[in-house]
Formats: structure tokens, C-alpha cells, sequence
């Protein structure tokens, strides 16, 4: 592991030189908010962002992305369509989130179309600067992150320390030119940024730890809120969509203009949507809002925690910020489960 | 820069076989049966109760049931109900067109487990039969290892009962009992008329030598197991094959849920034991 200083004035020739070496992906301000976007100039580097709209999930698994190609004759052929990027930027509760994706595409079944964009993906994490309004991640205990990431980056005062813990992380830092070593201060004043972002990143607070809510749901099935919640819910499926740690697909084909060749691809689902559980011949096997309402949080707060080890909320608070109806707050949700049960 | 990479990462989930269609035949008015192979040449190695996830290219992929016996080797076969995108796509397919196959995928009817030595009941509704029809000529095929063989088949009318031949062979052969019903009959209809759960107590179960494996709408378990129940045979020796949407067929894309489990990996076919009580299962 190497771990250097980089003063803050030098982080835009860096990052200028890494955009000149690299496709690079950041957060940038756009229309009030910010999103990951590529990077044609360093100024637009916002590694003072918030949250971003979308987390960077949408560079590892695409919103659509081709699987194979098919013609009614010549049979199947895979597709993956992958280049290396470096995503710069990316805050630890994002990068949890990742680790917990590469758990679930590698487990069981390998799927070789996440693991081989995965392999192309250099990861520049940044610990936040500012907070986000709904943001609660140190609950979930991704307000920090010590793996997962090439880089790390944490600004301590007008420096930002510099951890590589790859190879491919080596590699981006020695574009940064000769850099002194992080000295015992700075490592120091990086513990305390750490420290401070359990406070600053706990805007709520869940009244409980993660591994205790799949016992909490475990007790919870039957409870009114659920009810009370879905009948404000649109079935949007805006919270899924938003969610670093939501990985449901739909398989789709497209054919060609010769109708001979086409394409299949998948594309981002969501369980909140009213046809998610829908199969031909009309029977909606989740057919009430209240039953893909619960479902949302049974499948992250308790399902996936049974079958990949991880509960699949990362304390981004995205989810709460994109509802329409002001339900979907992990946070709420579970604190009210836990008032009475 | 974009390029198109090889996999390398290990065996792509989503690449289908080449496949065949060799012949097609007409069930019912919305029932087809479909005999194929795969290109390659190779068996399928399939076990009754898993499935196949079909593509028509261009129009989609849909799981499919196996019908035919693993005993066969020459070909598998589909039962088809044409009532999607992707299935009314099955049937317009022509003897000799390609399909694309992934699979076979999921669990499977124990007839090599605890099946074996035990009395046999097979309660089929309606296209519920597809899929226990690879397991009866399994049974049928090595019909020493296995007790009394009870099959029982309900179907909404005498319009929708499917192999014709295949029921009056189970109804002549002394070594199975074969009953049915129809939830309304017609005017030529000499048997049977009333839901499923009809022929249950006429079966005879012995509770205590019995596996009983279901496989029919979701409506029919609802009633199924209370009525076996009521002939309290355990958990345990009730097998059903349940049926959800399923896009990828391999524990990723989230569809075919109930509840914790997954239809596609832990299903179809579940011992009724591991989903008792569960709220989406039955």
C-alpha cells in the first residue's frame, strides 16, 4: 500500500493528466444537482458533490446492455461490451455498494458480463466533504470504506492524502508526478476525517444495526404499515432505480431491420414496478402495491442478507430523495417497525 | 473506445444453445408439443421437474417445463401453452427452425430419491401435467423401483385434456391407478365432473408409504394440501413444482422470488416442508 500527499492545487493537473490517459467518470454539477458524468476537463471534477442522482452503478451495469447478438440462422453470439474507465470520485457508501454487486454477480453463478466490466473499472474512491440532507450511511456502516477502492482520496485541510492499494492504483497516482509521503500529521488528521464522517454522515438515524434487521423483519410481515405506506405509493419504481444496491433485471429482444439478426439485452427492473412479478396468461403474483412495497425491503432487508451476507442498503438515502410520495425512507420505515414490535 | 471482448471471465449464463425443432404436435386448442435437440449433438441431461429457458430469436426467451423422460435421448420435449409474446412466437415455429435453449435449470422430482421404494400419487392440473409427465414415464420406465403408482388428472374441460393416447394407456395399464375429473363436462363426457381435490379420497392414499408430487395452477395447491392434509400425510412427502416470472433462470435478475427463495435455483420444485407458512409460496 502506498500512501502519498497531494497538495489541493495539484489535483486538477493531475486529474487533467489522467483524462488524457483515460476515459474518466466523475461527479459534476449539472441543472442544481450532481451526476456522474465523463470528464473533459479537470474543472469539472466536483469532489465536493453531495450525492449524485444516479450512484456509479450505472458504469457496471448499465440501465441497457446488450447480451448477445442472434440471427435466425447463424445462432447465438455473447456480447460484452466493456472498455476500461476509471470512476473518480466515488464516495465509500457508493463503493460498499460495489462491493456488495461484485458479491452478488460473482456468487453461485458467475455472470461474466458484470465480472468482465468489473475487471475494466478502476475505482477512485473520495471520503465525502459534504453531506447529503438524507444521507445515512454510517448507520449502515459505509460511511467509510478501507477496501474496495484502487485510490482513496481525503482531503485534510489544503491536501488531499492519497491511499493506493492496487496495482492499477499505482499506476493512476505515478501520473501525479513525484509526491511526498503521507506523514504521521496528515494520517492523523485523516483518522479524524474518518471519525467526523460517522457524525456527518448520520443525518438520520436508524434506531437499530444493520445485522439486527432481518430479525426485525422477521417479526414485522403482517404490520400495517405496509399498508399504510403502499397506498401512497405510484409504483414508480423511482426508488429502485436510484439504489446502488438494487441489481433486478428484464431480458428483452430487438430485432434488426432485416428481421433476421437482432439483439437481447437487459435493462434495469424493479419489484416496485406493477408488472414485476407478472406472468403470461394474466396472474400477477404480486398483483397488491402493498405486496412489492414489502417486498422491497424484504429482499434488501432480509433475503439477500440470508443468501449473499450483505443487507442491500448502503445509507445513501437516494431513495428517499427520488420518491414521489415521501414513503420510501429505509430509515422511517424501519425505525417505525421497530416502535412496536 | 469501444470494443467487443471475448469471455473470458468463465461461461456466459446467457448464451443460448442452438437448437432444433424436429416435430410438432397439436394437444389442444392451446397446447403444443414440441420434440427437439440441441445442435451440438449432446444430450440434455435433464431430470423431471427442471426446466429449459426457450428462445424464439427476436421475439424472446421463456421458461419452459420438461415433458419428456431423461430416459429419452434422442430428443427432449415442450409442452407449449400459447398465451405470451414469446410462447405464441414457440408455435408459429416451423419443423426444422431453430430455437435457441439454456438449461436445464432448477430442482427436480426426487424419482431418484425418496421416490423410490414408496408409493407414487401424481396429482396433475391442467398443463400442470407437462412437467409431471417426464417424471410418470421415469416412474412408468422403471416401474420396479417404485410402490403403487396413482395418477391424478384434472383439467377445466374435456377440451383441455392433453396425450390422449398417453391417459388411455395410464388408464388401461393394471400396475397404475389413473383417475379424472373435469371442472365441467359436456355432453359427451362419461367421467368425472368436479375440481381436482374430488379424486383424492377415491385414491386411497396410504398415508404412510406415500410421496404425493403436484404440479397445477396456484389456485389447485391452496386446496391440494388441505385436502392431503386431511389424510395427514407429512410435509415432507409433498412435492410441488411452483411456476413465476423468470427472465434470467439463474438466481440474478430478481423475478421468480417467493419470498427468500428463489423459483429458478431452489424451485421449481420445492418439498412442501421448506415452504410451509411461507406468505407468497401456496
Amino acid at each position: 500500500m502506498i500512501t502519498k500527499k497531494l497538495g489541493v492545487s495539484r489535483l486538477a493537473d493531475w486529474v487533467g493528466t489522467l483524462i488524457q490517459h483515460h476515459q474518466v467518470y466523475g461527479p459534476q454539477a449539472r441543472d442544481g444537482r450532481f451526476v456522474y458524468d465523463s470528464l473533459a476537463s479537470p474543472k469539472q471534477l466536483r469532489l465536493d458533490h453531495d450525492v449524485t442522482v444516479l450512484p456509479p452503478r450505472k458504469y457496471l451495469m448499465p440501465p441497457r446492455e446488450v447480451l448477445l447478438k442472434y440471427s435466425r440462422e447463424g445462432g447465438f453470439q455473447p456480447v460484452i461490451d466493456s472498455s476500461p474507465l476509471v470512476l473518480f470520485g466515488v464516495h465509500p457508501y457508493d463503493v460498499a455498494a460495489i462491493i456488495q454487486m461484485d458479491r452478488y454477480f460473482t456468487q453461485d453463478n458467475p455472470d461474466a458480463h458484470y465480472l468482465e466490466r468489473r475487471k475494466n473499472v478502476t475505482i477512485v474512491a473520495c471520503d465525502v466533504q459534504n453531506a447529503s440532507e438524507n444521507v445515512f450511511a454510517a448507520c449502515m456502516g459505509s460511511a467509510t470504506v478501507r477496501e474496495g477502492y484502487d485510490l482513496l482520496l481525503t482531503l485534510v485541510g489544503q491536501t488531499y492524502v492519497v491511499e493506493s492499494r492496487t496495482p492499477a492504483g499505482d499506476a493512476l497516482l505515478a501520473l501525479a508526478g513525484e509526491l511526498e509521503d503521507a506523514d504521521p500529521v496528515s494520517l492523523g488528521r485523516r483518522e479524524q476525517v474518518w471519525e467526523d464522517a460517522q457524525k456527518l454522515l448520520r443525518r438520520q438515524n436508524l434506531g437499530t444495526v444493520p445485522s439486527e434487521l432481518p430479525h426485525l423483519l422477521d417479526r414485522t410481515y403482517d404490520h400495517p404499515l405496509w399498508r399504510q405506506k403502499a397506498d401512497q405509493c405510484f409504483s414508480c419504481g423511482s426508488c429502485v432505480m436510484v439504489c446502488p444496491s438494487c441489481f433486478c433485471f428484464d431480458v428483452q429482444d430487438d430485432v434488426g431491420w432485416d428481421l433476421n439478426s437482432g439483439t437481447r439485452r437487459r435493462q434495469w427492473d424493479g419489484c416496485l414496478l406493477s408488472e414485476f412479478a407478472l406472468v403470461a396468461g394474466g396472474h400477477n403474483f404480486r398483483k397488491q402495491r402493498e405486496q412489492r412495497y414489502r417486498h422491497r425491503f424484504y429482499r434488501k432487508g432480509k433475503y439477500l442478507s440470508e443468501r449473499c451476507g450483505f443487507v442491500a442498503c448502503v445509507g445513501c438515502g437516494r431513495c428517499v430523495g427520488a420518491c414521489t410520495s415521501g414513503i420510501a425512507n429505509p430509515v422511517e420505515v424501519y425505525n417505525a417497525l421497530l416502535e412496536v414490535s | 473506445m469501444t470494443v467487443q471482448a471475448t469471455i473470458e471471465t468463465g461461461a456466459d449464463l446467457y448464451l443460448p444453445q442452438p437448437a432444433t425443432l424436429l416435430s410438432k404436435t397439436v394437444l389442444t386448442a392451446t397446447e403444443m408439443l414440441l420434440q427437439m435437440r440441441l445442435d451440438s449433438g449432446q444430450e440434455l441431461h435433464h431430470m423431471p421437474g427442471q426446466f429449459v429457458e426457450v428462445t424464439v430469436p427476436g421475439v424472446g426467451e421463456a421458461p419452459i417445463s420438461l415433458s419428456s423422460s431423461p430416459d429419452e435421448t434422442e430428443y427432449f420435449e415442450l409442452v407449449v401453452r400459447r398465451c405470451g409474446r414469446v410462447s405464441s412466437g414457440i408455435h408459429a415455429c416451423r419443423t426444422g427452425e431453430k430455437l435457441g435453449i439454456r438449461g436445464p435449470f432448477g430442482t427436480h422430482f426426487p424419482v431418484d430419491g425418496v421416490m423410490k421404494g414408496r408409493d407414487v400419487v401424481f396429482v396433475a392440473g391442467g398443463l400442470g401435467l407437462a412437467p409431471l409427465r417426464s417424471a410418470i414415464h421415469y416412474v412408468l420406465n422403471h416401474r420396479g423401483d417404485y410402490g403403487a403408482v396413482t395418477i391424478l388428472y384434472g383439467t377445466k374441460s374435456p377440451f383441455e385434456r392433453m396425450f390422449l393416447d398417453e391417459l388411455d394407456d395410464w388408464s388401461r395399464r393394471p400396475d397404475v391407478k389413473f383417475l379424472e375429473t373435469v371442472d365441467r363436462g359436456d355432453v359427451g363426457w362419461r367421467g368425472e365432473v368436479g375440481v381436482i381435490t374430488k379424486l383424492i379420497p377415491q385414491a386411497k392414499i396410504d398415508p404412510a408409504k406415500s410421496v404425493v408430487v403436484c404440479c397445477g395452477p396456484p389456485i389447485m395447491y391452496k386446496f391440494v394440501v388441505v385436502s392431503l392434509y386431511a389424510l395427514e400425510i407429512p410435509d415432507q412427502n409433498i412435492w410441488v413444482s411452483l411456476e413465476r416470472r423468470m427472465k434470467c433462470g439463474v438466481g440474478k435478475c430478481g423475478h421468480c422470488q417467493i419470498n427468500g427463495l428463489y423459483a429458478c435455483m431452489d424451485g421449481p420444485v420445492f418439498n412442501y416442508a421448506d415452504i410451509v407458512g411461507m406468505p407468497e409460496a401456496i
